[in-house]
């Protein structure tokens, strides 16, 4: 029955692997730092002079774009990978990157709306920058639309890939948009801020020793540790596809 | 042998645009679709003369993409339906040949659409819209639109959805075109410095080029089997 067991899935091309170490070490560490990196940003960090406890929003609305820019940047690299080698593991890390990415810069979005409440008396406004962060939310949320729409899955793969590093372009826009366009009023924290920009701070000392590890933290490990997870599910629904596929012809 | 790179995009072009000027099926739709989306948004707008000078560069470029799309749409699906896609898939030309035939066959169609709506906007709102500027910011603006349109039009085409599909894929993708051209002309029709409309135009080369590069790489790859 086990060795039957064992052989249908090695037909199937099913992951029946247990968990591999690295990644339930990486979970653990993820959500260690997580916590450790919040307690820094809510307890350790000073509160602001101008903005008060607000301003520890700061640590999560930054770190989170930068987070998806590491996930967005994964999509590129399974894409073109993806197209040069036609390996279906790439494409799903292309997938998860979208996916992980498109929940960070929501999670961007609304801390940053949730800021803007009470430092810019509104909760969005059409500025330069946050009119291509809503762009490039919208950019990836058509990727998975389309992704979708599309039945062929060879075609889908290599579709998604070129789409995947078409979109990419939206992310540098809102990267560097802040440095192109001067009228926006989105304060830089490292760095000259722009003229106009209404509720900037000065990255003390005290900002930095919450906010760096929390960068390092969303560039690296959190969006590494999602995606991973999110690669496995996604191998083991194309095994169930193939499963139904073949219960279905039988 | 392969052959030239330029025979085979000029053989594309030919052939699309001697295949408009016999059936007029694309320019005429699109035309018509852009008149009755200049109508319809006289209308629901209400646009009296202070009104006019606000939203005339949007309603312009909001229509232009709008047409774009319809054109788009139907300039691949003649390829699809005809079977000349294939045809051409067999034929020993670079895939970076076709793309730059039938961009410049989608640009001169939207163009041809862009340039008969100014004198027509600028008759209706009385708006100096005829000037060399804008015509450069209209040129550029559907060149654009062409690049990434006719990029994701032939991968929209040989999906089911076909039709629905597109202008999901294209409208994120072509906001920082609609966005910067919106802004060059806006500042262009109220005389605004030189500086700020420069600035605008600038940021629309750049984009354009940055999606003319990379569709040119990519287009091998949506057009496999």
């Amino acid at each position: 029955m086990e060795a039957e067991r064992k052989s249908l899935a090695l037909d199937l091309r099913i992951d029946t692997s247990p968990m591999p170490r690295l990644l339930r070490a990486l979970t653990v560490i993820t959500a260690l730092a997580f916590a450790g990196t919040l307690a820094l940003g809510l307890r350790v960090a000073g509160t602001d002079i101008q903005q008060g406890e607000i301003q520890r929003i700061f640590y999560i609305h930054m770190p989170s774009f930068f987070g998806a820019f590491t996930a967005f940047g994964l999509t590129v690299i399974g894409g073109v990978i993806y197209l040069a080698r036609k390996n279906e593991a790439w494409d799903r890390i292309a997938l998860a990157g979208v996916e992980v990415g498109l929940a960070f810069s929501l999670i961007n979005l609304l801390t940053g709306s949730i800021w803007a409440r009470p430092i810019w008396n509104t909760w969005w406004t059409w500025d330069p920058r946050l009119t291509s962060a809503a762009i490039m939310c919208l950019t990836y949320a058509a990727y998975l639309m389309l992704r979708a729409g599309i039945d062929d899955p060879g075609k889908r793969r290599a579709f998604m890939s070129v789409y995947g590093i078409l979109a990419f372009v939206t992310v540098l826009i809102t990267l560097f948009i802040i440095r192109i366009v001067p009228e926006t009023i989105h304060p830089v924290i490292v760095g000259a801020s722009p003229q106009n920009a209404q509720g900037g701070f000065e990255a003390t000392s005290g900002v930095v020793i919450a906010l760096l590890p929390s960068l390092l933290l969303w560039l690296t490990l959190l969006p590494i540790t999602l995606i991973w997870h999110r690669v496995r599910l996604e191998a083991r629904i194309e095994a169930l596809n193939r499963l139904k596929l073949q219960a279905l012809s039988e | 042998m392969k052959t030239p790179f330029i025979n085979c995009a000029a053989a594309i072009i030919s052939k699309d645009l001697r295949a408009e000027f016999r059936a007029r099926e694309l320019v005429s739709v699109m035309a018509l679709f852009a008149l009755l989306s200049i109508l319809v948004f006289s209308f629901a707008l209400e646009l009296d003369r202070q009104a006019r000078e606000e939203a005339v560069s949007g309603v312009l470029w909001v229509t232009l993409i709008f047409a774009s799309l319809l054109g788009f749409n139907r300039s691949m699906a003649q390829e699809r339906d005809q079977g000349n896609l294939d045809a051409l898939l067999l034929a020993p030309v670079s895939r970076a040949a076709i793309f730059v035939g039938k961009l410049l066959g989608n640009f001169i169609f939207t163009l041809i659409v862009g340039l008969a709506m100014l004198p027509l906007m600028t008759a209706l709102y009385g708006l100096a819209l005829l000037d060399g500027w804008i015509i450069l910011t209209t040129a550029l603006g559907t060149f654009g639109f062409a690049t990434i349109g006719t990029l994701l039009a032939t991968m929209t085409v040989q999906t089911r959805a076909r039709e629905a599909l597109l202008p999901i894929a294209l409208l994120p993708i072509a906001l920082p075109f609609l966005l910067t051209a919106v802004r060059a002309t806006k500042s262009l029709l109220s005389g605004a410095p030189a500086a700020e409309w420069q600035g605008s135009l600038g940021m629309l080369a750049a984009i354009t080029v940055i999606y003319l590069v990379l569709s040119l790489l990519l287009y091998e790859y949506v057009l496999e089997e």
